[in-house]
């Protein structure tokens, strides 16, 4: 069963065409890297999903519930869909182990005691329960991004939206990042991933998908991708990316 | 006959003070609570609250508070409802107070970058637990040092009800000089008396100033957060 379906999607910002009749279908487990130059819609592709974003005309199915514009939908959706940051979006105020237990908590109805248990789970799963209880400002980049995926994990998602996780970390940061990303995969969650990093795309995306001027391109396995693109916007793309 | 400035007289000003604290808290209270409801309305997403909210806040800032003073004093009056002096600085005051607690609350709502309502979106927060867990206690730090001065701008302001006869301290050193006729004496006393009340107040504004600026909203989180404003803003 797919767990998002697009069909015919437009989205406008003003006069600006953002999303242009986009049709997508992500099956269960599928891992998806879209990339393309920046103004050309991924992000907001992906943030349509859990309806940070909303749609003008099409449909958009997740996990069986389509998006209307109904509330009750979209939380209902956003429960099952975690998201991660370009710049983490981390509670300053509250310590990692707060941000990672506030929802379970408050949106699940799970006991603190038993939320307080997964989430060290999932910290040290990204590698870092010794931070659990400092706060976000006392950590480096890559450590809060670790935080903020521990955080998306803790709803247990059925799917994971990564908007440019590693575009805000410092060169030495991206790696521990990443290192985490390709672990989830190999866990076999759903991952759409808006990224540059394209050893990333090649190592875990079964599906590469390149966007521009609000329009899916190209949409190819990465060999193909990289060996074999089609349209002239990619070759260019690439070009410029992979030097 | 003019009678002397004794230990009476100074007595009779501090027990008027009481009812400058009182009205200052009832229109701190009162002010807080309409004026954060002012603030929600203002940043809802929903047009008409926020027109009401603004033209509140508008009417209130820009019309002096002695006109409102007089307006609810003498408004209540000519509708044949018997108004206390009491009752009309009390609801005078709140309605000012709100108006301009909702506007300081607005901004320190506004000032929380949008990435964090993305986060608590994100995570399938509703939007009253959005507010209540993530946005307003950050929002409450901004807050802070504003409400505190504003809280001192207040307890000044009281010294306007006198007008309408409500003998608070600025009204009782009237009442006291106008026996006494000893007006230096007096208003010096009474200007002390406004001080020693205003004084600690400002020295736990500025208190609360540097300990929230240095606390946990660390600069290392701050900068991100706030360049990606502009990010998120000229993002398309």
């Amino acid at each position: 069963m797919s767990i998002v379906e697009m069909l015919g999607l437009n989205k406008w910002f003003g006069s600006f065409h953002a999303l242009a009749d986009i049709d997508l279908t992500v099956a269960k487990g599928e891992r998806i890297v879209i990339c393309g130059p920046s103004g050309s819609g991924k992000s907001t592709l992906i943030r349509c999903i859990n309806r940070l974003e909303v749609h003008e005309t099409g449909r958009l199915i997740v996990e069986g519930v389509e998006l209307t514009g109904d509330d009750r939908r979209d939380d209902e959706v956003r429960r099952e869909v975690g998201m991660v940051f370009q710049h983490f979006n981390l509670f300053p105020h509250m310590t990692c182990l707060e941000n990672c237990t506030l929802a379970p908590i408050r949106v699940r109805d799970v006991p603190r005691k038993e939320a307080e248990a997964a989430a060290m789970r999932y910290l040290e799963r990204v590698k870092i329960p010794e931070q659990a209880h400092k706060f976000p400002s006392q950590l480096s980049g890559g450590q809060q991004q670790r935080v903020a995926i521990a955080r998306a994990l803790c709803m247990n998602p059925r799917l994971m939206l990564f908007d440019e996780p590693t575009s805000a970390l410092d060169p030495e940061m991206i790696k521990e990042v990443l290192d985490v990303m390709v672990s989830l995969a190999e866990e076999g969650m759903t991952m759409l991933v808006v990224t540059h990093e394209m050893s990333f795309a090649r190592q875990v995306a079964n599906r590469i998908i390149f966007m521009d001027a609000g329009r899916i391109v190209e949409e190819a396995a990465p060999k193909e991708f990289f060996e074999h693109p089609r349209h002239e916007r990619t070759k260019l793309f690439l070009s410029q990316i992979l030097r | 006959m003019i009678r002397e400035f004794t230990f009476g007289e100074f007595w009779y000003l501090l027990l008027a003070t009481r009812w400058t604290i009182v009205l200052a808290v009832v229109a701190f209270a009162g002010g807080g609570a309409v004026g954060l409801v002012i603030a929600l309305m203002r940043v809802s997403s929903a047009r008409p609250l926020q027109l009401v909210s603004m033209g509140y806040i508008k009417v209130f800032q820009g019309t002096p508070l002695l006109m409102q003073l007089y307006l609810t004093y003498f408004g209540a009056n000519m509708f044949g409802l018997q108004v206390e002096p009491w009752s009309a600085a009390a609801l005078a005051y709140t309605l000012y107070a709100s108006a301009f607690l909702g506007e300081i609350w607005r901004g320190s709502i506004q000032a929380i970058p949008r990435g964090q309502w993305e986060g608590a979106r994100a995570v399938a927060l509703r939007y009253p637990q959005q507010l209540r867990f993530v946005i307003l206690p950050q929002a409450l730090r901004i807050a802070t040092p504003p409400t505190a001065g504003f809280l001192v701008q207040l307890l000044k302001g009281t010294s306007l009800a006198s007008i309408i006869g409500f003998v608070e301290l600025t009204r009782a050193a009237q009442v006291v000089n106008n026996a006494t006729f000893r007006p230096f004496t007096v208003y010096a006393l009474v200007a002390a008396i406004y001080f020693s009340l205003c004084w600690p107040l400002s020295r736990l504004a500025d208190r609360l100033e540097r300990k929230l600026g240095r606390d946990r909203l660390a600069p290392a989180t701050r900068k991100p957060q706030l360049a990606q404003v502009a990010i998120v803003q000229g993002q398309v």
